[in-house]
């Protein structure tokens, strides 16, 4: 009994471990096809080249990292000020029946595949912003709002999970200071909500890195630095899967490569997301 | 046996036999054909047919690009390989096999007023030094260049066939598949793209260059130069199922298929 | 005066402007609804789920992208499930918060973000290339495992969380063994929440398309092994839409799709009313 006992333990634990082990694969097989060729053609070159023109040997990111950051900065930009309204409206000033819509909607916008905002993006904004504002239309701005939307559910949700878990008593108090609702929303919850409310955005934003077949179908996908927000633009998630199928020898390690600094991006914003969060909970 | 003890037994089982279903090589019936998304579309009409004939055999067409095919084919990922390009370099120890030509076509929106552009104006157009429709003769308003991206067959096709030396623009926007072009310049009045001149259809137009308008007849005359090969890459001479394919493609009636598609058969005299 | 005037037209404002961004979220939740539905409802017969796709997908149906939707999700679920399940077991009854617990917990955190390119290129290395599965059911559905894998961990975890510790505690007092506690006490009470979190895997699955194009591949042939190349609806509507094959069926196969999310996420969304929040 003792000895079937301990059986199971370790092989619970060594289920746990292969769990993350994956984790560890993940990163050893990317970093395994990408970190030589950085070395190879060097960090400089390959983070700071203004040109990605592989069939002559130039391997330079530094457009589709300025392509990602502007469109998750737009995202960001439309998908903030929503996000908290919506996270406001859902725990502070919930008429009954406006929650009744509001909350299966924004479950439904978590549930729509990108690929669908990504259709509804083209057949829909571009042409818009083609028509009224000029470009091409397939631009950082179309990208942005439809990451914008995109991201929506997950700083919603976590950041009203932030606001409902603050201890009754900074709403009664700030009300009975003579505040007003809002004052207190603005100056009391929204302060003592913040660790969470900025891991919502910081997850937020590893999302709007992260997505690949919309920005695909919205972006244009030019590799060149970008000056406008009409302009069409490269991020580094689509770089990887526009040209993966296409690519061979060093092509595809530039590829592995530029997943290498995806990887380390979103590693960071989720290591510091999860800090912040625990922050919350000790 | 105490039941939980059954369970755990079963579960590792299935673990086992998992990783014996992972350790095996596969085993699967069926040919895999991948690369060119130029091709792709071809191939499919062709695999279609073929199975239509052989009820029980499997053609299993997947896209990627011409260089991820020829790669698979070495790698041994899959049976025939597709290319939009001849082969270059250490891929050229492979074997390549014509199975049609394909022109690309220079493609406008039906809108754009421009008709025919010489081989030189395409070239500048996309090197990036005209800028506006007005040079070419039409309305006043910026071009947007639509490419294909870096690896495609048809992109290094066009390359070689009209940039020479010349390097497409950088702004240019990039699709990843004909259809994804043919897509952009149907919406786009100012866009121009290059396709596949059998995937070319009535949402957009297709220029004459220098003259010669897109044709079968002006491509097997000689007179249209923005040709090139289809091929087929094989690892050895292909055998067994593979060539019983092969053979099929290269038979007339898949041949006839592929010219009423749009394609230059390999039969055809000229 | 002024400023306590100030103050509640500074309410006000605010109020109107957290109306119109509620108001705005749920207005284009509807558009893009209507628009899929509007032109893709009227396309969806019984035959356009019967047939196979004919010429690259211009005619007929979606047959085969749904076989190859269910035949992922199913390799999928099979996979994470035993993997997640036993690591949410793990965590919450054979150990406390210990090193190796923190350092679990932060690799699935971790892992629940990592973008699904990135994911692609894993299993196109690992599973595609480095194991030799080709482009196949089986690559695309490991792949998606890893994937869940997270989702799983962590609504196991809140549902063994939400059991009351008196269940474990009659357990052990009956003479149970840790073991004995865990598949009689814990786990048939977790099952609810367990499978909350397959039904919402099952959700992230169907409409996965960067990860599982590297792996799985785009074929439309009808499958004959695990070692099949497949297309999942969502690739399919992908490329319908993106090569302009054939709008009708982009938008059939579009409509069909939000359908099916919209199901199995009322499911879960059921459960996890019912079952989690009700009982924490």
């Amino acid at each position: 009994m003792e000895i079937k006992e301990k059986l199971i333990e370790k092989i619970l634990l060594f289920i746990a471990l292969s769990s993350i082990s994956i984790l560890a694969l993940i990163a050893f097989f990317i970093f395994g096809e990408g970190l030589p060729f950085i070395w190879k053609i060097g960090p400089h070159a390959f983070l700071l080249g203004e040109r990605w023109v592989p069939s002559h040997g130039e391997f330079g990111i530094l457009p589709m990292i300025v392509g990602s950051f502007w469109v998750t900065l737009g995202a960001l930009l439309l998908g903030i000020p929503l996000g908290l309204a919506c996270a406001i409206f859902l725990c502070e000033w919930t008429p009954p029946l406006a929650a009744t819509f509001l909350r299966p909607a924004i479950q439904l916008l978590a549930a729509i595949p990108s690929v669908i905002y990504g259709f509804w993006g083209l057949v829909v904004l571009v042409p818009l912003v083609r028509t009224y504002l000029g470009g091409p239309g397939l631009s950082i701005l179309s990208g942005s709002v439809i990451l914008g939307f995109m991201i929506l559910p997950t700083i919603i949700s976590i950041s009203e999970d932030a606001l409902r878990a603050l201890p009754p008593y900074y709403k009664a108090g700030g009300l009975a200071l003579g505040a007003t609702h809002w004052q207190t929303i603005w100056r009391v919850l929204i302060p003592a909500a913040r660790s969470g409310i900025v891991a919502s955005i910081i997850l937020g934003m590893g999302r709007a890195i992260g997505e690949t077949m919309a920005m695909i179908m919205i972006l244009g996908n030019a590799v060149k630095m970008p000056s406008s927000f009409l302009d069409s633009a490269r991020t580094l998630t689509t770089n990887i899967g526009i040209e993966m199928g296409y690519a061979s020898g060093s092509h595809r390690q530039a590829l592995f490569a530029t997943g290498v600094i995806l990887f380390f991006i979103i590693m960071i914003l989720n290591s510091s997301a999860i800090v912040l969060s625990r922050r919350r909970v000790e | 046996m105490n039941p939980n003890l059954k369970a755990l037994l079963s579960f590792l089982t299935f673990l086992l036999f998992l990783s014996v279903a992972v350790g095996c090589q596969r085993s699967k019936a069926g040919i895999t054909v991948a690369g060119s998304t130029s091709v792709e579309p071809f191939a499919e009409l062709l695999a279609e047919e073929y199975m239509m004939k052989h009820p029980h055999s499997r053609i299993y067409v997947q896209g990627g690009g011409s260089t991820a095919g020829i790669e698979a084919v070495r790698s041994h990922a899959a049976h025939i390989g597709m290319s939009s390009r001849s082969l270059i370099g250490r891929e050229k120890s492979l074997h390549a096999i014509t199975i049609a030509k394909d022109a690309i076509a220079i493609i406008i929106h039906p809108q754009n007023p421009v008709q025919n552009l010489p081989l030189v104006k395409v070239r500048e157009l996309y090197s990036g030094k005209i800028k506006n429709w007005k040079e070419l003769g039409g309305k006043d308003h910026s071009i947007i260049l639509v490419t294909r991206e870096e690896g495609s067959g048809t992109r290094e096709a066009f390359q070689r066939l009209v940039m020479g030396e010349e390097e497409i623009a950088l702004e240019a926007l990039v699709q990843d598949s004909n259809g994804a072009i043919r897509q952009v310049v149907a919406g786009d009045p100012n866009a121009v793209g290059y396709i596949s001149l059998g995937l070319v259809n009535e949402k957009v137009k297709a220029l004459n260059i220098s003259g010669a308008e897109p044709s079968v007849i002006n491509i097997e005359r000689g007179r249209y130069h923005l040709v090139r090969p289809f091929l087929f890459i094989f690892n050895e001479e292909p055998a067994g199922e593979a060539k019983t394919f092969l053979d099929f493609v290269m038979g007339p009636e898949a041949q006839r298929l592929l010219s009423r598609e749009g394609l230059v058969s390999i039969l055809s005299k000229f | 005066m002024r400023s306590n005037r100030l103050r509640y037209v500074t309410q006000s404002v605010a109020k109107i402007l957290i109306w119109i961004a509620a108001l705005s979220t749920i207005a284009v939740m509807i558009l893009i609804l209507f628009q899929i539905l509007r032109e893709g409802l009227p396309i969806l017969r019984l035959s356009f789920f019967t047939q196979s796709p004919k010429s690259m997908g211009r005619e007929g149906g979606i047959l085969t992208p749904i076989i190859g939707t269910v035949a992922l999700t199913v390799v999928a679920i099979i996979v994470a499930t035993p993997l997640g399940v036993g690591t949410a077991v793990f965590l919450r009854e054979y150990t406390r918060e210990s090193r190796i617990s923190r350092v679990i917990r932060f690799g699935t955190d971790c892992l629940a973000g990592v973008p699904s390119i990135i994911f692609g290129l894993f299993g196109f290395v690992f599973f595609v290339i480095y194991l030799n599965m080709g482009w196949s059911i089986l690559s695309g559905g490991l792949t998606l495992a890893a994937m869940i894998l997270p989702t799983i961990i962590c609504t196991t975890e809140e549902a063994i969380k939400a059991i009351p510790y008196s269940f474990r505690e009659v357990s052990y007092s009956l003479g149970g063994t840790k073991w004995q506690t865990v598949t009689r006490a814990i786990l048939p009470n977790a099952l609810p929440g367990i499978f909350t979190g397959i039904i919402l895997s099952v959700g992230r699955s169907i409409g996965e398309t960067a990860a599982i194009i590297l792996t799985a591949g785009s074929s439309l042939v009808m499958p004959t092994s695990l070692f099949s190349p497949i297309r999942t609806m969502a690739v399919h509507f992908y490329i319908l839409a993106r090569e302009g094959i054939s709008m009708e069926m982009a938008y059939g196969t579009g409509a069909a799709l939000i359908l099916l999310v919209l199901f199995v996420n009322t499911i879960a969304n059921g459960l996890l009313n019912r079952y989690i929040r009700h009982r924490s």
